[in-house]
């Protein structure tokens, strides 16, 4: 059972994290509804996804009238880290009963994450599904409510404002704390530039290719160091 | 430009919905199915070098070309506002920050340089 108790210390700990998904939401909004989307299909995109940078890059693609394989595998490679924390929590989230399993999976990004892992391995006598809503629930709130929010100004904002720069910027804040050290620099080097030479590739591939030939660059760093010891 | 609108609604909710499923697919993958394995050590190593490629994949093209071509110089607005709000968000790590700066800059480039 929930204790409201737990769910408390849960909501208290993402408290710090929530500010930045404000404009992160507003834009995720502003951007369905500038693409075409619905102001009800937008903020579905928002709460059945629960993955801004996913959206956006999904959002991007169909702007660019690329084919709905495309916009979907480029959306689940943005993903691709989900199954990283994944393997992480299923420790933890196999003592959960299976339904609760699957909804604790559902809210599982960057945030909750790196939230309940720090709990979880903490000694403090909590119970661990009632942290974890308690952080998660807010959270997935907050972010539909910003998109919401960003709906319903998006059709108002003048394309002369140029609003849609807002897309590439949420990304850089994405970005910056993703470098750390040599091989993620590679990674981000060689995704990026990959993406601007390849993008008059056909069907908008260009920033697939790019990405993975990203991946493996890094990885390729990465080896090279380990051998170098 | 395309439109989401002019799409026909089956591809749109196939957006949303196979977009949604393919998702949690990703999120419940080690919880459920592949339940008390580990990933494999080398995959490990690969997804932490999605969101460096994949982000700056989604950014740079953004920055560096105007109308499909490279376009390095002063008058990329865009480049500019996006190379000090590359700064902010070295510096900061914080997205309201990153995004106000960066919006900012164009703004105030677009409205010396006299339009767009």
């Amino acid at each position: 059972m929930i204790t409201w108790r737990d769910a408390r210390a849960g909501a208290r700990a993402v408290f710090p994290a929530l500010p930045a998904n404000i404009p992160f939401g507003l834009v995720a909004g502003v951007a369905a509804v500038d693409v075409g989307f619905s102001g009800f299909e937008g903020v579905l995109l928002s709460g059945l996804w629960f993955a801004g940078a996913a959206q956006l890059a999904a959002i991007d693609l169909l702007e660019g009238n690329a084919p709905l394989a495309i916009v979907l595998v480029t959306a689940l490679v943005v993903n691709a880290r989900y199954v990283m924390y994944s393997g992480a929590i299923a420790p933890y989230f196999r003592e959960f009963p299976r339904p609760m399993r699957w909804v604790a999976s559902f809210f599982l990004l960057d945030v909750t994450f790196a939230l309940a892992v720090t709990e979880f391995e903490s000694e403090r006598a909590r119970d661990d599904l009632s942290f974890y809503l308690g952080a998660a629930v807010p959270l997935w709130g907050l972010w539909t409510v910003a998109t919401a929010v960003g709906v319903l100004v998006g059709t108002r904002i003048p394309p002369a404002w140029g609003i849609d720069f807002a897309i590439p910027l949420v990304f850089l804040a994405l970005l910056a704390p993703s470098i750390e050290g040599r091989a993620s620099i590679a990674a981000a080097a060689i995704g990026g530039l990959g993406a601007t030479i390849g993008a008059g590739i056909p069907l908008n591939l260009g920033l697939i290719v790019a990405a993975l030939c990203g991946i493996v660059g890094g990885l390729l760093v990465d080896e090279w160091g380990d051998l170098r010891g | 430009m395309t439109c989401v609108a002019d799409l026909p609604l089956t591809t749109v909710w196939a957006v949303l919905l196979g977009g949604a499923i393919g998702t949690f697919l990703l999120r419940v993958s080690f919880v459920e199915a592949l339940a008390g394995r580990e990933i494999p050590r080398r995959v490990e190593r690969a997804l932490a070098f999605v969101p460096p490629a994949v982000l700056a994949a989604l950014v740079l093209p953004k920055l560096l070309l105007v109308d499909g071509s490279m376009a390095v110089s002063l008058s990329n607005h865009r480049l500019l506002a996006g190379i000090v709000a590359a700064g902010v968000a070295y510096r900061t790590e914080d997205m309201l920050w990153t995004v106000g700066v960066g919006m900012g800059v164009l703004w105030s480039l677009t409205w010396l340089g006299g339009g767009i």
